[in-house]
């Protein structure tokens, strides 16, 4: 709530000093382009990561650099839109968007995110396999698995209990995911910095997967549970009231979650960006006024990182911990 | 700003990558470490038990070795109580025997002294009766007669002394 107000009276805060200097800087626009996704990896001014797209349409696939069309260019009869439903993505001649899965900043960043995944879990596996179970673990290998074995009993054992083998590889990945992408998400330069976690089709899929865990191994008391619950009949008989609210309750569990996870790491980006974006606002006000003002800003940075450090494994905490919940439910009796 | 609605080739991406490291991790990935954890947490406990099993052993040991001491001792002392008791029954044994022994020996002495006694006293008298025969037959002068009755008288006559 304190972080929604907070917002928002930065909003207010940016949208006031850029109706000022127009011209110059305009907060919000710079924020949300942040957030959003885009077709090349601006790292700063004049270091440019271009970044293929890959377009299909009924003609077949165009493949080419995003750097074709910098600055509203037209390559192929592509460009991208400046407003509209199609603001910020690329758009046919004709205004219409073609089935677009170009090789975003989000996508690159996603493929970063697998890879280091993929890279440490397997390297952590073949460390077990040459060593076995007699060598104790250090380091990196021993933080490791105090996660993982965190996640297995402390996570998946508690709430799901009998048959929790199945679902934690599940939930120890999607923990891993979210915590190495909010992780590489509130670092500012190349590796990190986009958006990953705070965009609602990363959030989506992961909930999606969620869903599939929580409903497709249920149990049929499980199922019984939903359409026929144990109340009294007339909750049940002539209007299905139950039934509706149980049904609507199997789809509103896995939408907060995408919501949740989505909404907090995008505030915490928000709320960064805002702060940084101070300097630049104050810049035009005179240099003491700049100069307090940054100093502010600098230590409000600070710690809004470290709390987002918190909120970066608290998420991913929650969100494995609620999955795990909603597994548990459906599979107690 | 579409911030909330979910971008489609994100999606295709996002769906495609997670299934993958999801696939790859589930298979190879986690359930080999998991694995490898329980089996040094059973190791752990196997190892805990099994010295536990070793300490009350030994202390059993420690508890058999005593009471053997302990029983070596007692025999011990019952061996030596019962060599004294030997002892001192082959010692009395010992100087039972030689009493006897020598109770004997004064007995045969006393007895041969008396024999030697009454050889030594008939001696004496068969010499003092020669010797009074003797004598008699100086002062007489003459043989007598009867030699043996002169000296059945004479040993009467000694007899009567």
């Amino acid at each position: 709530m304190v972080r929604r107000l907070l917002i928002y009276i930065i909003c207010v805060f940016g949208f006031a000093v850029t109706t000022k200097a127009e011209e110059d800087l305009n907060v919000s626009t710079l924020i949300f382009e942040h957030l959003a996704d885009s077709y090349e990896w601006h790292i700063t001014e004049g270091a440019v990561i271009p970044l293929p797209c890959i377009l299909i349409e009924e003609g077949g696939v165009e493949v080419f650099l995003s750097d074709k069309l910098e600055h509203g260019a037209t390559y192929k009869g592509y460009h991208i839109a400046t407003e509209g439903d199609h603001g910020g993505k690329i758009v046919n001649a004709a205004g219409e968007r073609p089935f677009d899965i170009s090789i975003t900043k989000n996508v690159l960043e996603l493929f970063i995110v697998c890879i280091l995944l993929c890279s440490v879990v397997l390297g952590l596996a073949r460390w077990y396999k040459k060593n076995g179970y007699k060598k104790a673990p250090g380091g990196f290998v021993g933080m490791m698995e105090a996660v993982i074995d965190f996640i297995d009993k402390d996570i998946a054992k508690e709430s799901i209990g009998h048959g929790y083998e199945r679902f934690s590889p599940y939930l120890m990945t999607v923990f891993l995911f979210i915590l190495t992408s909010n992780l590489l998400g509130l670092l500012p330069v190349f590796p990190g910095g986009a958006n990953l976690t705070g965009n609602i089709a990363v959030t989506l899929t992961c909930a999606v997967t969620a869903f599939i865990a929580i409903n497709c191994f249920a149990p049929k008391e499980y199922y019984k549970s939903i359409f026929w619950p144990d109340v009294p009949i007339f909750l049940k008989a002539p209007l299905p009231i139950m039934p509706t609210i149980e049904f609507i309750g199997v789809f509103t569990k896995p939408f907060s979650l995408t919501i949740r996870l989505f909404a907090n790491i995008m505030a915490g980006h928000i709320i960064i960006l805002a702060l940084t974006s101070v300097v630049f606002v104050t810049a035009q006000m005179g240099a003491t006024m700049c100069a307090s003002m940054t100093v502010v800003s600098v230590l409000f940075c600070i710690f809004m990182n470290c709390l987002e450090l918190l909120v970066a494994f608290i998420q991913a905490y929650v969100f494995t911990i609620l999955t795990a919940n909603f597994i548990g439910l459906a599979h107690s009796e | 700003m579409n911030l909330l609605t979910p971008d489609p080739g994100l999606l295709f991406w996002m769906v495609l990558s997670f299934g993958v490291v999801f696939f790859l991790l589930a298979k190879f990935g986690f359930p080999v470490i998991v694995k490898a954890i329980n089996e040094r947490k059973e190791f752990i406990e196997m190892s805990l038990l099994s010295a536990k099993q070793a300490n009350e052993r030994l202390a059993a040991i420690q508890q058999e070795s005593e009471q053997l001491l302990a029983n070596a001792k007692a025999q011990q002392k019952e061996i030596i109580a019962g060599a004294m008791q030997e002892k001192q029954k082959i010692v009395q044994a010992a100087q039972d025997e030689a009493q006897v022994s020598a109770n004997q020996i004064i007995d045969d002495a006393k007895q041969s002294i008396q024999v030697e006694k009454e050889r030594a006293l008939q001696d004496v008298r068969k010499e003092i009766a020669t010797l009074a025969l003797d004598i008699a037959e100086k002062v007489i002068g003459e043989r007598m007669k009867d030699d043996a009755q002169q000296r059945k008288t004479i040993e009467q006559l000694i007899e009567k002394l």
